[in-house]
């Protein structure tokens, strides 16, 4: 089978799956998986900027922890819980910041290194974590309990199926985006960024403008992701903000599939189900057994899980960007590419 | 007005000066070969021009317009265009897209984003392609093809933004005679549309081709005229007798 045939298949099941699944399951698991499609748009956010555009952020968790201090705050001291105000400034706090540390670190002088990106935005997020557990206002170490609900006119969107469906809308929306922008002429200008940054400006490309146009669109994916997240848990707290959840994000790509896309959701889902299942199974070591596992997947199937299914030249060649004829429509101009 | 002027570069790495004091002009149409012996700093003013990189001291204007200390990136979209010594095509990438790469690199961010161009520069793809012999090999990864097909593909690339100025570091390495001859007949074609300046070190295929010749020694302009003028120069044949 081909592997866009591998991939549209795999996005349809999903598809399905999620949409089918609150339908069959309790409470308890709506919420749970409700979590697993929120983090999934975190995840698709680090696969936009590492897998597509290579740039190594381990800070995403600093634009989903703001604009979901951003949100508790709006609703705590404003009392603004609209859907339509709280969730649009989710997206343009995450925007905006990932905007300024995008200035900051990639469009020097001179083109920065992987491992100053990498170190600039570990700083970010661990600075933003400890800022937040200092500062009073912000509820300090506990972060902000009790968030009210969001709501959408007169009715409150509470966590369960509505809140599900809400998540499983954006994160629907925020993908199909996603393999817009990847499939398009600017994703083979990523693709080649990835592949060799400094021959690309030689062809005419702004390098640097369009990683940090990138980043501030990924930005923009975890503010979403991170007032989604505040109204579901119904509170913040620092560690939303702090290195480990950047990491984990890291991780939830690399272990699924980078540049790839679906590979970041089936990550997501596939660490938070495991992690569940062993927590249960075993209660006092099971983030050895879990570490274990994720260094072995990524240790030897650097490609990740989807790498089970698609081979390293599917994903860099014709899955990403493939060569087609157009269609040749005589007496008219022709359409149809990517 | 000549199309490009380097005045006075100088290019020092540390206490190695790999260029002194070079005075260098390409005008319109011309094929121009700079030759010398290895070390001689020809690749080092390509990379000065080209903005690979800086000049310690000099000028280098482009169409008038001073381009010293200005990015590839912008010197690309003035119409310079390099192919490095050394092929770096996107071996993931197919022959087609690393070309379509090239030639889309001037599109604004929104075209980029939003258009389905690539049914639109079909014709131009393929027409480079064919121009170099690659049109068959279309839908491969550039990394499955010959070195001397990468060599093309390195010069279908550096020609797909249809540039002023073609600067060409030894595009005929490890290529047999066939293909040699092949590449001089294109670039031949080629001065139609834009000016060529040609590093080599097969002094035959310098030669055949090219009109004006540049000679480099340590760092210094030592002879530039007509392919004629620079065969009858006692200081080239010197150098190239008892250096090369």
């Amino acid at each position: 089978m081909a592997p866009a045939t591998i991939v549209r298949a795999l996005e349809a099941g999903l598809l399905v799956t999620f949409a089918l699944l609150p339908l069959a399951l309790a409470d308890f698991w709506v919420i749970f998986v409700t979590r697993v499609l929120i983090l999934a748009l975190l995840a698709l956010s680090f696969d936009l900027v590492w897998g597509f555009a290579g740039i190594m952020s381990f800070g995403q968790a600093l634009f989903f922890g703001s604009a979901g201090y951003g949100v508790a705050l709006l609703a705590r001291d404003a009392e603004v819980r609209s859907i339509f105000v709280v969730l649009p400034a989710a997206v343009v706090i995450g925007l905006v910041l990932s905007s300024l540390v995008a200035a900051f670190l990639l469009l020097g002088r001179n083109p920065p290194s992987l491992t100053f990106v990498a170190l600039g935005t570990l700083t970010g997020s661990y600075a933003a974590d400890r800022l937040a557990r200092g500062w009073y206002y912000l509820g300090g170490q506990n972060g902000i309990p009790s968030i009210p609900p969001m709501t959408a006119g007169p009715t409150e969107i509470g966590e369960g199926r509505s809140f599900y469906y809400l998540a499983l809308v954006f994160l629907v929306a925020v993908y199909a985006a996603c393999r817009f922008l990847v499939r398009s002429q600017l994703g083979l200008a990523l693709a080649g960024i990835r592949i060799n940054e400094a021959r690309m400006a030689f062809f005419g490309y702004r390098v640097q403008w369009l990683k940090a146009i990138v980043f501030s669109v990924a930005g923009a994916i975890a503010g979403a992701a991170g007032g989604l997240y505040a109204f579901h848990e119904g509170f913040v707290w620092p560690n939303m903000l702090g290195v480990i959840l950047s990491t984990q994000i890291v991780l939830y790509t690399l272990f699924g599939g980078a540049g790839t896309l679906i590979g970041a959701v089936v990550g997501v889902f596939a660490i938070e189900v495991v992690s569940f299942v062993l927590a249960d199974a075993y209660p006092t070591v099971w983030p050895v057994i879990l570490g274990v596992l994720l260094l072995v997947v990524i240790l030897f199937r650097p490609s990740g899980l989807i790498g089970l299914v698609l081979d390293q030249r599917a994903r860099a060649g014709a899955f990403r960007v493939a060569v087609r004829r157009p269609r040749h429509v005589p007496g008219k101009a022709a359409d149809g590419a990517a | 007005m000549a199309l490009l002027e380097a005045r006075g570069v100088t290019k020092m790495f540390g206490q190695l000066a790999a260029l002194g004091d070079v005075d260098f002009v390409v005008e319109e149409g011309q094929l121009h070969g700079l030759i010398g012996p290895n070390g001689s700093g020809k690749s080092t003013l390509l990379k000065c021009i080209a903005g690979a990189e800086l000049p310690t001291a000099g000028r280098i204007t482009f169409l008038g317009q001073d381009i010293t200390e200005v990015t590839p990136a912008e010197r690309a979209r003035v119409g310079l265009s390099l192919k490095f010594q050394v092929t770096s095509v996107f071996p993931e990438l197919s022959v087609y897209d690393n070309v379509l790469l090239a030639l889309q690199a001037q599109d604004p961010l929104a075209r980029l984003t939003f258009s389905r161009t690539r049914a639109a520069r079909d014709e131009r793809v393929r027409a480079i392609l064919d121009d170099l012999r690659l049109g068959e090999r279309a839908g491969v990864p550039a990394s499955v093809l010959s070195h001397g097909q990468q060599q093309w593909l390195e010069i279908a690339m550096a020609l797909a933004a249809r540039p002023r100025l073609l600067l060409l570091d030894e595009p005929t390495g490890g290529m047999s005679l066939e293909e040699r001859r092949a590449t001089g007949e294109f670039l031949v074609t080629l001065r139609r549309s834009c000016a060529i300046v040609l590093v080599e070190h097969d002094l035959d295929f310098i030669r055949e081709i090219c009109d004006v010749l540049t000679v480099l020694d340590q760092g210094h302009v030592l002879e530039s005229g007509t392919v004629e003028d620079i065969q009858r120069s006692r200081k080239v044949q010197e150098v190239y007798l008892t250096r090369v």
